[in-house]
């Protein structure tokens, strides 16, 4: 899958300030006037930069309101529904924080709740696609939520919890990628059942349709940077998960936690290209490609 | 609305015959031609007559070598080309439809033909993502996407010519590879068709249900003779028959 930069920014930026939005909303860290808006503008700039981003990529995001109108059936809409009514009931939650200096606690559980609900929403975008059998798992969306909770802490510090986030985190990645190097091979779609043609023999691609590249090679045949992928992920592993962890355990100062953030999110970025890069749409299969 | 109906009342779609088909793109162009001038915004293309040029384009052709496996009589079986048209399959459960956020992406319950509203359609890719055909392609100068109609502006349009409201593709190709039908009616050609020929699903295990069938290519012809210069190295008839065997023989007296 082509890792267009607008997505890859949107789940990095927007996963990292639901996160904060689902601490805040929990009363974690318990914080109100001058500080409390600080941590909201942090958060609200996160989310909805992440979400302004991902209309970006969009052929006509001027008709983007209309994508608020299929949560029946569509994730994306869901998604697009959760991220309103999150940023909405927590705008009322943080307004009761930071002007009246009043906690109103049911109205942050639901605003963070609504925040957890936007982040699996997003991950089910493309745990749903039996198209790219690597996304295709109950594990993308623990991935997801689970980075999601773990920036969520770093951002809102909770020290304690982001450790053992962080290092659950890194796990879930590490699981999630082991399955996926094999998941296109078990997905039991292959040039065979592509074609049809596998009764009579060995299928091998002929002749492509076209002599130049096409839409689909460009958006679902991206293979550029694969082979480095086993280096990305160590790159993504240590920025992403064990720099912050490591930058946790040293005493606390603004500084360091400022940079464990940085760390986390570039660390972050680079296994969310690599979600899309090495993610193999089965269209290729009727180029013989994967 | 982008929930898919519980059933639609025909099915209409093409049955593709892999025996036949010669790979000539005829139909790759009639489609082009008639989709870019008709039905929606035109199929553009990107530096058409540079070094890199693409377009959008419904219907392709792809070319594929299958090569039988050796048996004990047939120790080295020559391998087969199948050419392979591939358009919108129209699915009966299509994912491309319910993944669509605006709605823009229906499926129509009177013919089962999946269209694409252009005026709600925001150009985000989701339904290509999620077809695994490769069916719908994105404009790259219009952003909405674009996908087979079924020529829905010809097969019910009362203006032209009745042998012409069937799908471009189908009406221009010289092989009759490509049959368009109600594939819903047990009783229509294109099921009768299907039936008798064994008409197969493209990757059936993605549970899309396609209402296109693919006609598999019969087994090639084997030739007793296989170096065809062979028999001209010896005559093939040593006595001759007939006229000139007649001759010869009351030569042969003389």
């Amino acid at each position: 899958m082509h890792p267009a930069p607008s997505v890859i920014a949107f789940t990095t930026l927007s996963g990292a300030g639901f996160g904060l939005l689902i601490w805040l909303g929990l009363g974690l860290p318990d914080v109100t006037g001058w500080v409390a808006f600080a941590f909201f503008a942090i958060a609200y700039a996160l989310a909805a930069g992440g979400l302004m981003a991902s209309t970006f990529h969009l052929g006509h995001p001027e008709r983007a309101w209309k994508a608020f109108s299929q949560w029946r059936s569509s994730w994306l809409s869901r998604e697009g529904v959760c991220a309103v009514a999150t940023l909405l009931v927590m705008a009322a939650y943080g307004a009761g924080l930071v002007f009246w200096e009043t906690r109103l606690a049911p109205l942050g559980w639901l605003g963070a709740a609504l925040a957890l609900a936007t982040v699996v929403t997003t991950s089910m975008i493309y745990a749903q696609m039996r198209t790219v059998p690597r996304w295709k798992t109950p594990l993308t969306p623990a991935l997801f939520v689970a980075v999601s909770l773990a920036g969520g802490a770093l951002l809102a510090g909770q020290v304690t919890a982001a450790m053992v986030l962080l290092a659950l985190a890194g796990g879930v990645q590490v699981l999630w990628w082991m399955r996926g190097d094999g998941a296109l091979a078990s997905s039991g779609t292959d040039m065979a059942t592509a074609t049809g043609l596998g009764q009579a023999g060995g299928v091998r691609a002929f002749a492509p349709p076209h002599t130049g590249s096409n839409y689909l090679l460009r958006e679902f045949v991206f293979v550029v940077g694969r082979k480095h992928a086993a280096k990305l992920r160590m790159i993504a592993l240590a920025l992403g998960y064990g720099l912050p962890l490591v930058l946790l355990a040293l005493p606390f100062g603004h500084a360091l936690a400022a940079l464990a953030v940085l760390c986390h999110l570039a660390g972050i970025a680079v296994s969310r290209w690599l979600f899309f890069a090495e993610a193999e749409h089965v269209v290729g299969l009727y180029y013989g490609a994967r | 609305m982008t929930t898919l109906p519980a059933s639609t009342t025909r099915k209409l779609g093409l049955v593709i015959d892999l025996d036949t088909c010669v790979g000539c793109h005829a139909c790759v162009v009639s489609c082009k031609g008639w989709n870019t001038e008709n039905y929606g915004a035109p199929l553009s293309d990107q530096d058409p007559y540079g070094a890199d040029p693409s377009g959008t384009f419904l219907n392709r052709v792809h070319s594929y070598e299958v090569q039988p496996l050796a048996t004990s009589a047939m120790p080295h079986p020559t391998a087969q080309l199948v050419h392979f048209p591939k358009s919108c399959l129209h699915c009966e459960d299509a994912p491309c439809v319910t993944v669509c956020p605006t709605g823009a992406s229906y499926k129509r319950t009177e013919d089962g033909i999946v269209l694409v509203n252009e005026s709600d359609c925001i150009g985000c890719g989701l339904c290509a993502w999620a077809c695994p055909y490769g069916a719908r392609e994105m404009d790259a100068a219009e952003g909405v996407m674009k996908k087979c109609t079924l020529c829905v502006d010809r097969i019910y349009n009362d203006n032209l010519p009745e042998e012409d409201r069937t799908p471009a593709c189908v009406r221009t190709c010289p092989s009759n590879a490509r049959h368009f039908g109600d594939l819903g009616d047990p009783d229509s050609d294109v099921s009768r068709l299907v039936a008798e020929r064994g008409g197969m699903d493209l990757m059936p295990e993605q549970g899309t249900k396609p209402v296109n069938k693919y006609l598999p290519p019969r087994p090639r012809d084997t030739l007793d003779e296989v170096d065809i210069l062979a028999p001209l190295l010896d005559p093939v008839i040593e006595e001759p028959s007939g006229f000139l065997g007649w001759l010869d023989r009351a030569l042969e007296r003389l």
